[in-house]
């Protein structure tokens, strides 16, 4: 298995998200981790979306997405050639005496401290999976409290868009 | 130019745009305003059914009989969900079919209503596409654009749910709507290279098979394949949504593959060292166990639907488009290479399919009592009715027997429930058939079992002068079950004894309460008689009681999850394959 990352442009119109996450548990995939939201173009949704499959099962998932009609556009992007980030909220029991520590592990990693309570601190992070999952490592022993993540959101490197033509066909019907 | 009017009769309007001229279903409260401006159209004729399930199915049969989109209707929740088994059957077989569903109000979607079923929801994974419309604007666009959909690319079922005051309001009409669907954009012309490497391989092959699937018949393409087959002399297999879609009669045809396929056309795939897949998708009731399938085969796979490309199967050559356009460009490819003298030798391929025809034949048994065997039905009614005519087939040992000893020259004569295997298809969907072409002689076979589910029917048939003939095999069990609990559950018979001793339904009763003819035939010399009397009576429909024996069984047989080379052709009888070495 390895996971692959799929940028899917979709319409934005109701009950999108419940077509693709139906297509994924009918035909049988796990989602790893999924995230949408709104675009440069108001009229278009972008999911990134993270499955844990092999090349040829993804072949059929990428296929099958495909055929769904608000489907515009799939990009499997590139683990290297793309930015991928999470982003998570973390609360972190802390004291007068572990605060300071805390807040340092908090610049090492260049999060960021939200909100802070006499026996608490809040932290917001983002980063790689594998950044964020090295600090919670960190935090551990202070107890974590609550946890919060977001899914993972990605973007090709370089000038180029994946929207530029999917664009172009809305242009056209409008 | 626009047009004021509500919603419900831009609906009726577009409709009538489209083409539609006949729409099954019934009425019910969601869907009312509906059926106001539909009792007023000229163009639109309205059959209303008896169970929506009906409506569904004569769709489906209206769609495969006519090519074009067949339309049903129901109202919200059981309505609605009634139409839900049709829809997947629809789905599988790729049929190109058209549900509107009424919807509650638009206030009152989410509030578990009176008759609220989210049949959106329902039908998501067994739709091509569907809709919620909640305003009356949308709707001629989305009935243009569920129309488009379902006719082009892979044909599919789409539904429209339409909210009731969506039907209710007052909108704008103009025509033509632009549609839009940025996302649906199917891909008909094959890419020239890939074509060209199908060629190469077809040359170079010894063992070439055309392994024909439905997806030929629904591309219109069974006169391109009658001319790749002759010019290139490759033996095809037809599967069982194939059949007629490459004449029985031709030489070159092996016959079905799959589980009751004959051993000549399930010998061929198996030795072949190259299938060429044409609108076909390596069901697991062709392949069987997926492993051994066709063992030393490349594989070309032409299909509309990239999805099905290397799905089951590994395509060597992988080709998207639509069949009509891949094998005309086949055609002219390896006539082009014919003119160059590169052409295939298959004569040792010959040699040995020919073999397999003779020696593998098929064939059943006579019982000695004297009953009637089912087989032996259907080669008569082929032989009386011939080619010409639509035969619709349920699901089961019936099934089988009319695909393999019915005669088929026509594309798209035979239509059956293929994918879904849906009990109970045949009465509406011959109803369906014989609504599109009202010219032509539509036969039913169904099974004892089949045809309790919806014969129902039948009233409509009667009633809106739809002079379908059934030819009911009745074996009095649920015969295809009973055959596998005979092969692999020691004979005991657990649920599948219809109790035929006690004649409940009397079936020739059933038929006449019902308005029609209704005929028994219990012995083989009565056969064609029966068959003839049904020939003549044209005003209303007929239904045939021919009882059968209930240990007739169908053969040749792979069992389920097994390999396709140890197929038997009767019990215990397994062909010798070495006679090739």
């Amino acid at each position: 298995m390895s996971r692959h990352t799929l940028s899917v442009l979709v319409e934005n119109k109701p009950g999108v998200l419940a077509r693709v996450a139906a297509l994924f548990s009918r035909r049988g995939f796990n989602i790893d981790s999924l995230a949408v939201g709104p675009t440069e173009h108001h009229d278009i949704s972008r999911m990134t979306i993270v499955v844990n499959v092999e090349d040829l099962p993804l072949e059929q998932v990428t296929k099958q997405l495909n055929k769904l009609v608000n489907v515009l556009k799939i990009v499997e992007l590139d683990n290297v050639q793309s930015v991928q980030r999470e982003l998570m909220l973390i609360k972190v029991r802390t004291d007068s005496e572990s605060r300071s520590h805390v807040l340092e592990l908090v610049n090492l990693f260049r999060a960021r401290c939200v909100d802070v309570a006499p026996d608490a601190v809040t932290i917001e992070v983002t980063g790689t999976t594998d950044k964020l999952a090295a600090f919670v490592k960190v935090l551990e022993p202070y107890g974590i409290k609550e946890l919060v993540q977001s899914g993972m959101v990605a973007v090709g490197r370089g000038a180029r868009s994946i929207t530029d033509r999917s664009l172009r066909a809305l242009d056209r019907i409008a | 130019m626009t047009e004021q009017m509500t919603g419900a009769q831009a609906l009726v309007r577009a409709l009538e745009h489209v083409g539609v001229d006949t729409v099954f279903g019934i009425p019910g409260g969601a869907v009312l305003p509906a059926y106001d401006p539909l009792y007023d159209s000229v163009k639109v004729r309205h059959v209303l059914v008896r169970h929506e399930q009906g409506a569904g199915h004569a769709a489906e049969g209206y769609a495969q009989a006519t090519g074009k989109v067949g339309v049903c209707m129901a109202t919200s929740g059981p309505g609605a969900t009634n139409l839900v088994t049709p829809i997947a059957d629809a789905y599988m077989d790729s049929v190109p079919i058209v549900a509107i569903t009424g919807q509650v109000a638009s206030q009152l979607i989410g509030t578990d209503a009176f008759q609220e079923a989210d049949i959106s929801g329902i039908t998501m994974p067994i739709t091509k596409h569907n809709f919620l419309v909640t305003e009356a604007a949308d709707i001629p666009r989305t009935i243009a654009e569920a129309f488009h959909i379902a006719s082009t690319g892979r044909p599919g079922p789409v539904l429209v749910d339409i909210a009731k005051d969506a039907l209710q309001d007052m909108m704008e009409f103009s025509w033509p709507p632009v549609m839009q669907l940025p996302g649906y954009r199917p891909v008909t012309r094959p890419h020239s290279k890939q074509i060209r490497e199908a060629a190469k391989l077809m040359i170079e092959a010894k063992r070439p098979v055309l392994y024909v699937g439905g997806g030929v018949h629904r591309a219109g393409a069974s006169a391109e394949l009658i001319e790749l087959a002759e010019l290139t002399g490759i033996p095809v297999v037809t599967t069982l949504m194939a059949r007629g879609t490459f004449p029985d009669s031709h030489p070159q045809h092996m016959g079905m593959p799959g589980m009751h396929g004959s051993v000549s056309a399930v010998g061929a795939l198996q030795r072949s060292d190259l299938l060429i897949a044409l609108g076909t998708r390596f069901d697991d009731r062709v392949t069987g166990q997926l492993s051994s399938f066709a063992p030393n085969a490349k594989v070309i796979h032409a299909d509309i639907d990239p999805a099905e490309i290397s799905k089951n199967r590994h395509a060597d050559v992988p080709i998207v488009g639509d069949c009509r356009e891949v094998i005309g460009d086949l055609v002219t490819t390896m006539r082009n290479e014919h003119n160059e003298g590169r052409r295939g030798d298959y004569s040792e391929w010959w040699k040995l399919l020919n073999d397999y025809k003779k020696t593998y034949p098929l064939g059943y048994e006579q019982f000695a009592d004297g009953s009637l065997a089912p087989q032996y039905v259907m080669e008569r009614l082929s032989a009386i009715v011939g080619p010409d005519a639509f035969y619709v087939a349920g699901v089961g040992q019936h099934q089988m027997w009319a695909a393999q000893f019915i005669g088929y020259e026509n594309p798209g004569s035979f239509i059956n429930s293929g994918g879904a295997g849906t009990m109970g298809f045949a009465v509406p969907a011959a109803m369906g058939a014989k609504m599109g072409r009202p010219d032509a002689t539509v036969w039913a076979v169904d099974g004892d079992g089949c045809f309790q589910m919806t014969n129902q029917e039948l009233a409509t048939c009667a009633i809106e002068g739809v002079p379908v003939k059934i030819a009911l095999i009745n074996n009095g069990n649920l015969g295809m079950v009973r055959q596998w609990q005979t092969l692999f559950y020691d004979q005991r018979y657990s649920n599948t004894d219809l109790q035929r001793v006690k004649r409940i339904p009397d079936f020739v009763k059933l038929a006449e309460a019902y308005g029609c003819v209704g005929l028994r035939c219990e012995r083989p010399e009565d056969v064609d008689a029966t068959i003839r009397k049904a020939m003549e009576i044209n005003d209303v429909p007929v239904v045939i009681d021919f009882v059968v024996h209930q240990d007739a069984m169908v053969w040749p047989m792979v069992a389920a999850g097994t390999s396709n080379d140890d197929i038997k052709y009767a019990r215990d009888m397994a062909p010798k394959w070495e006679s090739e070495e």
